[in-house]
């Protein structure tokens, strides 16, 4: 049990990375990773949100919508929780949390329409059914493991960029052209972690 | 029918509920907003730059309407604001002059680079080189970081060295923050005796990189009556609380590094 969650939270972060191997949560990839601070606060606010929505999603999935043969509407459903989620915590945090709101508060609004977000609570679920054993608790860790790896891809690509800003690069690839580039070199290198977690944690 | 009926309802449902909590939590858990900290962010020049030592203009406003901050701290607002800040709020604010100033006179007719530099045009690339591309460490670098800070066009790069217009000066610390080599800090804005140097290397060591810097010779102290100046890590500075701009210590210091700032003349050499 403790083995799986094991494994399932290092897979999250290093071979099924959200950002850097399925490729999902781009824009926030390239839009606020270029200083360290705001990046880790972004990358916070997902972790956080992703954990919250996939605690919502997966019991509305699995005792109202599947029972119901009415997993064709998961995206739509999925989508109307988690924005009227984010709303939701982000008034709550301003009443009674103002200082995380102040750090937080930019991003959240952000997120409530961000595709790493509603993708792994559909993936988690894809998961769950070609493996029962991948239940509720399997697929908050993994939400956790893959903000958690949202985390890293930020925080590392920031420092990336921030090294970025002392070069001298050619006019015709500055701005977007150069960060595109990097962030791909980035992506390879996180193609070296395929098939280790399966044999760290035997 | 239940095949459509049942999908439409189920979402709509879930819609329903959903913006009915939203439209509860919103009426339930309303921060009320604070009139006061929206006036007085109105009279803020709106620079958003930190002089205060707040986060902004509105984390320094909602400071004021609280009550925890003083007005007259915003720096670029300077008295204008203080005063319509203090009438809003019903205290008395005064807010002192000051203006940023370069300390260092290290310009090509002193002191040399000590490399042909032709890196990125900026003075934090060019500080990580070596200790900076000027031969004294402590010194201007002339590449104009601060110049491309300042908001108000004050800040020329003349000969090698940067100077500051004090009337176009609005206090705001953007060139403070910028200098890799912490040269730029505030004086107040009233005729004194400036150390125009930095160099806390021993007299023989700055001797050798720069004609005009400071050697910590401590004759500008015993001229002083009224014990404005002291040496430090073979550097002198002046207290400009104490100061009485009597030019004395200026007419005794051998390295010629003291100058008389009268606070209105652009500091151009």
């Amino acid at each position: 049990m403790a083995q799986q969650m094991v494994s399932i939270f290092l897979a999250a972060i290093l071979t099924e990375n959200y950002i850097l191997n399925q490729f999902l949560g781009i824009c926030p990839f390239l839009g606020v990773s270029k200083k360290l601070n705001t990046a880790f606060g972004m990358s916070c606010a997902v972790t956080f949100v992703m954990v919250l929505a996939t605690a919502v999603t997966w019991p509305i999935y699995t005792y109202v919508l599947y029972p119901n043969n009415l997993a064709y509407l998961q995206t739509i459903v999925f989508i109307l929780i988690i924005a009227a989620l984010v709303q939701f915590v982000e008034t709550v945090l301003k009443k009674y949390m103002p200082p995380l709101y102040n750090a937080l508060g930019i991003y959240l609004p952000l997120i409530t329409t961000n595709c790493a977000v509603l993708g792994v609570t559909m993936l988690v679920l894809e998961k769950g059914e070609s493996d029962p054993t991948f239940g509720y608790l399997q697929s908050l860790v993994n939400t956790f493991g893959a903000g958690i790896g949202f985390m890293v891809a930020m925080v590392i690509f920031a420092g990336v960029r921030e090294r970025l800003e002392l070069c001298d690069i050619p006019k015709s690839l500055r701005g977007l052209p150069i960060t595109l580039v990097s962030a791909s070199l980035v992506a390879v290198s996180f193609l070296g972690f395929q098939g280790i977690v399966d044999n760290l944690v035997k | 029918m239940n095949e459509i009926l049942f999908p439409i309802i189920l979402v709509a449902g879930i819609g329903l509920i959903a913006g009915l909590g939203l439209a509860i939590a919103s009426i339930v858990m309303a921060v009320p907003k604070d009139e006061k900290a929206e006036k007085i962010e109105e009279l803020l020049p709106g620079a958003n730059c930190g002089a205060c030592g707040y986060s902004g203009c509105s984390g320094y406003a909602q400071a004021l309407a609280k009550g925890e901050a003083k007005p007259g701290l915003c720096s670029p607002g300077g008295a204008q604001a203080a005063a319509a800040i203090g009438e809003l709020l019903g205290v008395s604010a005064s807010v002192e002059a000051k203006t940023a100033l370069v300390h260092c006179l290290g310009s090509y007719d002193h002191t040399t680079d000590k490399m042909e530099y032709e890196g990125i045009p900026s003075c934090a690339a060019a500080a990580q080189l070596a200790g900076g591309i000027t031969s004294c460490r402590f010194g201007c670098m002339g590449l104009g970081d601060c110049m491309r800070a300042c908001h108000y066009d004050a800040i020329k790069i003349c000969n090698g060295m940067a100077s500051i217009d004090p009337s176009k000066c609005r206090g705001c610390s953007m060139c403070v923050k910028a200098c890799p080599k912490g040269l730029i800090s505030f004086v107040p804005l009233k005729a004194q005796a400036v150390v125009r140097c930095s160099n806390c290397d021993k007299g023989a060591a700055t001797n050798k990189v720069c004609n005009i810097g400071c050697i910590g010779c401590g004759k500008c102290v015993k001229v002083c009556e009224c014990g404005a100046v002291k040496v430090e890590n073979f550097h002198a500075t002046v207290d400009p609380e104490k100061c009485t701009a009597c030019g004395k210590c200026v007419e005794a210091c051998p390295r010629h590094c003291i100058t008389m700032f009268t606070g209105t003349q652009p500091q151009i050499q």
